[in-house]
């Protein structure tokens, strides 16, 4: 059972990341006990820069925009994705219509 | 895979080449194109339908080829500056050039405003200065592609400098400002009494076929968020070109107008509208006799401002920080209107 936690504060991109995380997972059968990190202060203590983060058994694996399937599905399997900086890079806006 | 999903993938610099050669024969194609189209219609060119609809046939391809290849490059660009690194770039950074590069590097760092928060408080946990922060904060949203691809597109690479370089001089002066008020008693508490943190760029090898792909899912994300608000913009503003009379907008926002600034810059800041929607009609506002100064102010003041954005700072920031955040960037951008009406 893999513990995942995604961070953020209820925009559009954090609730995208929820419902990816829990089909990518549903379709490859990987039992997942998903949490939503939903107060600042509590994403806070997790050092992201940018939301939506996911965290993996406790560690930060992903932070601003939506993972891709393809990722998701490499935290579900080996689990031992090195945390990457190169996460965000596509990281853009999901939210209420800025620019 | 087919040779068409394999390229930019296998050969990355190949695709861009051929990418860029395709883009502007089709940028080339357009003028004619939409000519073309509009006799085809059984309406006569030179009516005000007719004006109309070549109007708005020719700008919407215009504006999504334009914003489709601006977002491409900002997509790929932004792959090269993560928030982390410039928290990096910016920590302990001296006050002055400190909020240039803030400023600058908010053009080019990706930037959502749901992340302002999270954003905010890495950078003053790092030991980034409040104001320089206010830098990036101000620039970042403001001084945006989808602007800058629509400014470029309805009227032209000067407006589209000049909105650049004076969004960048209120990002910089306005978090100049604030950083000289020493207001970092405003800070939430809790946001105060975080623990410090290092700023610290992990290492990152992202390929040039994975910096074209992030090109790619930003076109894709972005293009496909705003296209529906420049077709809508686009039209009324299009209406506009066709409807309203020469001059009209002259008595209300004109030069000798003196009180049509402010007036902007007030209807402008609790708007939550993006750029996709409001330049288009700002663009016909302008054919109408409306004054430049005016109408920039009151671009600025409806992206860089908003109340859905102070609520999110409420978060970490006390009112009277959030108070003097607004009235320090509204001044700002009331001079740029009142500088631009009086030059131009």
């Amino acid at each position: 059972m893999k513990a995942i936690k995604v961070l953020g504060t209820g925009c559009a991109n954090c609730r995208a990341t929820v419902q990816r995380v829990e089909q990518v997972a549903k379709e490859l059968g990987v039992p997942i006990a998903l949490e939503k990190v939903e107060e600042i202060q509590d994403i806070m203590t997790y050092g992201i820069l940018a939301t939506p983060g996911v965290v993996v058994d406790g560690k930060v694996v992903h932070s601003g925009g939506v993972p891709t399937r393809e990722r998701i599905a490499g935290w579900l399997g080996s689990g031992a994705e090195p945390v990457a900086s190169a996460a965000s890079i596509a990281s853009s806006c999901g939210c209420a219509g800025r620019g | 895979m087919s040779a068409a999903m394999a390229l930019p993938r296998q050969w990355p610099k190949l695709f861009l080449v051929v990418a860029a050669g395709v883009w502007f024969a089709a940028y080339q194609l357009l003028l004619p194109l939409s000519e073309a189209l509009t006799n085809l219609l059984p309406v006569e060119r030179d009516t005000r339908l007719g004006g109309a609809l070549q109007f708005f046939l020719y700008d919407i391809p215009k504006v999504l080829l334009l914003l489709a290849a601006v977002v491409f490059v900002m997509g790929m660009v932004n792959s090269y500056f993560t928030p982390e690194r410039t928290r990096a770039l910016l920590a302990g950074r001296a006050e002055g050039l400190g909020n240039v590069l803030a400023a600058s590097l908010g053009i080019v760092t990706p930037f959502c405003s749901c992340s302002a928060v999270p954003l905010f408080i890495g950078f003053v946990q790092a030991g980034v200065p409040l104001g320089i922060t206010f830098s990036f904060l101000i620039s970042a949203p403001m001084v945006n592609e989808v602007a800058l691809a629509l400014l470029l597109g309805l009227f032209g690479w000067k407006i589209a400098g000049l909105y650049l370089v004076l969004g960048l001089a209120v990002a910089i002066l306005s978090g100049w400002v604030i950083g000289r008020l020493h207001m970092e008693a405003y800070l939430e508490d809790w946001v105060r009494n975080m623990p410090p943190a290092r700023a610290t760029v992990g290492t990152d090898t992202v390929t040039l076929a994975e910096r074209v792909q992030a090109g790619f899912a930003a076109v894709r994300e972005i293009v496909g968020r705003v296209w529906p608000y420049i077709v809508a913009g686009i039209a009324v503003g299009a209406a506009i070109h066709g409807y309203v009379p020469e001059d009209f907008m002259a008595g209300l926002m004109g030069k000798d107008v003196w009180w049509s600034v402010p007036v902007a810059v007030l209807i402008g800041v609790p708007m939550y509208s993006n750029a996709a929607g409001i330049i288009p009609i700002v663009e016909a506002l302008l054919a109408k006799g409306a004054a430049l100064g005016t109408v920039l102010a009151f671009m600025m003041s409806v992206i860089a401002l908003s109340l859905p954005e102070m609520i999110i700072l409420r978060k970490v920031l006390k009112i009277p920080l959030i108070a003097t955040f607004v009235a320090v960037v509204a001044t700002g951008i009331l001079l740029v209107g009142y500088v631009f009406n009086a030059v131009l």
